[in-house]
């Protein structure tokens, strides 16, 4: 996907040298040639990326389409309809949206049984797991960072209590436990997204912990030591920006895990509840309806659907743009 | 090595059994387990509170309602388990022995399904790596990463079930089908060989050529209604199994146990004829599993004395075409029973969305062979859900491996010393390249338990996850706890399996 790359860019692994170049001892350096930072070049790769783009703006129309449609706190709606209001059915509720020719009509994604628009349902759904998935994907990286860095820094009964508590979580199957503390956290949807960070931190504390591990024997930390550096600065400072690819990739990839769990767990009626919705929710309401009303159990579906896939893409883009070495492999 | 194991086995005891106080103290403290009775209208309410807190023991101390749990689990050790009652007074026990069993079966399944088919896939396209097969492996296991169990599993009832019944009541394939269907074999197949473009143009028509016309005969001889292999298919298909074994040994060339590999399918073919009475209806599954053993022994003996100085090989190759061959005699049976099943089952539509079995076995009255497709054909579409999302991962961290494997340096000097890519690839990158992946095993294992509850609340089995489900909704701590007992073991055990699979790929482990 990357591979185009373009000639003046540095590339660590020519794809095929000529016999001349191969034998020469001295490569010439090309002064000429503008130098990228190491910021500059994973933005120009992430640029780059097909896959990531298109992600990005499908994911960013979603995200703007939810709150701008039907408003969020202060941002004003634009959609006159609301996802509480029920009004009289048309044409048996069904979708008015037409790709060809194109038109909108009055309830694009149609209406469900008691006449509310589906259109306003499904924003306040995808509004509601969209803010669950981000608030989880925040919370579980800060704390999965923390504990990580802690455990691979300080070692000891830090790392102790971290590999046994990823233990558990092999154990326990996720969704288990996320049920459990999600009947507890009572339908709310900040008190489910604090439960879900809980439980969805041990995969990336794992993944930090080993990287602090490999990098705090480097010369550089030692150096930073031996000028009185604080822990706390050494770890701030010197460590953790060195780990911020994977932080960054396994945020992404923890809110596309958190959309699935937190629209299982609705589904199962563990997750948020009624009055409340989410796009979980309006699945397992409508899912008997499916053979009558199928775009009920369409639409919901499809925006999950949507989200988590361009979010997994977009983890995908910003892997390769950190880490190209995959990429570049073989061929 | 058992020490390493035995190591694993106290840690794995020690967070079970912190897991289970985690769980037990937030199952207790999910909810109010006397709610739909405080909002009771019934005359003795009062009553059957008092009933429920004696039951339940909810008037003691947290601490004591867990020893009370933890007693009855410890007599395990004695063969006396007792998981306590649910909050009616029906015993756990009973109750854990009726579920169990479905969704184990159904999660081991999948597994290996997913296990089987994802490293197949992921080695495939990191071999053929940025070809069009890539490229689509790759989109289908972001797609299937990204695919809602639920919403899936809703689907596939629609479709697998209620449309393919409707099919099935009067099945013919259109023209316009069997072309796309020959149209997707011909290009996956295409791209997956590779070679110069003319070559892939040679290859997909072939193949297209070949699909579309086993469609159409198919159809032409309603094979979906009474379908069978038939001897000249099997005997295709262990050609087939042998070519693999080959392959994957010693490559097509080497006469010696190339003649081993025949000699075992003729063998198979005369036993065929000879066995064929006895699969007719056989008694039981000890029958087949005798079968599939009386097998293997043909097998290693065809090698031992056919393999000469090879004989190791010649035998591995001997019993994988024999096993291969057997299982399609199987399947030809198995195949040959789906007509009667049809006959048998309700109004004609032999996939039921509701339950385990689709003629509840009392009243089931087929033989053998149709036996298996009263609860086998129940089996099959939860197993397609969990499976496919379980294949996206393992082909996405088998490609990633493959890759990483096959630019390490000892792969190079494989190939600078002239093997070929067959043998670089079998013997040299996929062994090393598997040995991440059985780390990730376990973690699937427990996701799939988990997925497991939904699929079973969709396909409306009385299994683990409905239990598990219902003791939730009640706060009812006994089943609950049974679940974690089952799962967790589970993924106790899967870890161990997994540890082996490991030692014995990574010998360095081993000391």
């Amino acid at each position: 996907m990357t591979d185009n790359h373009r000639p003046d860019e540095p590339d660590p692994t020519p794809v095929a040298s000529p016999v001349e170049e191969a034998y020469s001892v001295e490569k010439p350096i090309d002064l000429s040639q503008k130098s990228y930072s190491q910021g500059q070049l994973v933005r120009r790769r992430f640029f780059r990326h097909k896959g990531a783009m298109v992600s990005l703006f499908v994911l960013v129309f979603i995200t703007g389409m939810a709150f701008t449609s039907i408003g969020y706190g202060i941002i004003p709606s634009w959609w006159d309809k609301t996802f509480y209001d029920a009004g009289a059915t048309v044409d048996g509720g069904r979708p008015t949206l037409q790709l060809w020719p194109f038109q909108i009509g009055e309830h694009p994604f149609g209406q469900d049984t008691i006449g509310k628009d589906y259109f306003a349902l499904t924003m306040r759904g995808t509004q509601r797991s969209l803010i669950v998935a981000f608030t989880v994907g925040l919370l579980s990286t800060v704390l999965g960072t923390i504990v990580g860095a802690a455990a691979g820094f300080y070692r000891g009964w830090v790392e102790a209590i971290l590999m046994r508590v990823t233990d558990l979580f092999i154990i326990i199957p996720l969704l288990v436990l996320a049920a459990v503390l999600g009947k507890m956290a009572g339908g709310g949807i900040w008190s489910l997204a604090l439960v879900l960070s809980l439980v969805s931190w041990t995969g990336l504390a794992r993944l930090v912990r080993g990287e602090v591990l490999s990098l705090r024997e480097r010369e550089f930390v030692t150096a930073a030591e031996a000028i009185g550096t604080g822990s706390g600065r050494v770890i701030f400072k010197h460590i953790l920006p060195n780990t911020i690819g994977t932080i960054i990739v396994s945020a992404t990839l923890t809110i596309a895990t958190t959309i699935l769990l937190e629209s299982a767990l609705s589904f199962l009626n563990f997750g948020v509840r009624p009055p409340d919705t989410s796009l979980g929710l309006l699945i397992s309401t409508y899912q008997n309806a499916f053979l009558t009303r199928p775009w009920l159990f369409w639409w919901p579906g499809l925006m999950i659907l949507g989200i988590a896939l361009s979010v997994n893409f977009l983890g995908d883009g910003l892997r390769d743009a950190f880490d190209p070495r995959q990429n570049r492999t073989a061929d | 090595m058992l020490q390493f194991i035995l190591r694993r086995i106290a840690i794995s005891a020690l967070i079970m059994f912190l897991g289970s106080i985690l769980l037990y103290v937030l199952m207790i403290n999910s909810g109010d387990p006397l709610a739909d009775l405080r909002e009771s209208r019934a005359e003795n309410r009062e009553q059957l509170m008092q009933a429920r807190i004696d039951n339940m023991g909810l008037d003691e101390p947290w601490w004591q309602r867990y020893l009370g749990w933890l007693t009855g689990v410890s007599r395990c050790f004695v063969l006396q388990c007792d998981l306590g009652t649910t909050r009616d007074g029906a015993s756990v026990n009973a109750l854990l022995l009726a579920s169990a069993g479905a969704s184990l079966r159904l999660v081991t399944v999948a597994t290996f399904l997913a296990i089987f088919i994802g490293v197949t896939l992921g080695v495939l396209s990191a071999i053929r790596q940025y070809s069009g097969f890539d490229y689509a492996i790759t989109f289908g296991a972001f797609l299937f990463f990204s695919l809602p169990v639920f919403w899936a599993a809703v689907l596939l009832k629609d479709f697998g079930a209620i449309r393919f019944n409707n099919w099935m009541a009067d099945p013919a394939v259109s023209t316009t089908a069997t072309a796309v269907v020959a149209l997707v074999f011909a290009l996956a197949v295409a791209s997956l060989l590779g070679g110069s473009l003319r070559r892939q143009l040679v290859t997909g028509l072939v193949t297209f050529a070949v699909v579309f016309g086993v469609v159409f005969a198919f159809d032409q001889v309603t094979w979906w209604v009474q379908p069978a292999l038939g001897l000249p298919l099997i005997l295709i298909g262990a050609l087939g199994a042998l070519g693999f074994m080959l392959v994957m040994t010693v490559g097509l060339a080497n006469r010696r146990i190339l003649y081993a590999g025949l000699v075992t399918i003729g063998l198979g073919l005369v036993s065929y004829f000879v066995t064929g009475p006895l699969l007719e209806d056989p008694a039981n599954w000890w029958v087949i599993f005798a079968l599939a053993g009386a097998t293997v022994l043909v097998g290693l003996a065809v090698g031992w004395v056919m393999g000469g100085y090879e004989r190791r090989t010649a035998m591995v190759v001997s019993v994988g075409t024999a096993l291969g061959m057997a299982f399609l005699v199987f399947m030809d049976r198995l195949l040959r029973g789906w007509a009667g099943f049809l006959d048998m089952a309700p109004g004609g539509r032999p996939i039921g969305t509701i339950g385990e079995n689709r003629i509840i076995p009392e009243r089931f009255t087929g033989d053998f062979w149709e036996g298996i497709f009263n609860w086998g054909v129940q089996l099959v579409l939860p197993t397609i859900v969990l499976t496919l999302i379980s294949i996206a991962a393992y082909s996405r961290y088998t490609r990633g491996s493959m890759l990483e494997t096959i630019n390490q340096d000892y792969i190079r000097t494989a190939r600078s010393k002239g093997l070929s890519d067959r043998v670089v690839f079998t013997k040299h990158a996929l062994r090393n390249a598997l040995i991440p992946i059985t780390t990730i095993v376990a973690f699937d294992f427990a996701s799939l338990l988990g997925g497991a509850v939904i699929t079973e609340t969709i396909f409306g089995w009385r299994g683990l996850g409905a239990m598990f489900r219902q003791g939730l909704e009640f706060v009812d701590p006994n089943p609950v706890m049974a679940y974690y007992l089952v799962a967790g073991g589970a993924a106790v055990l899967m870890n161990m399996l997994a540890d082996i699979a490991y030692a014995s790929l990574d010998p360095r482990i081993r000391r």
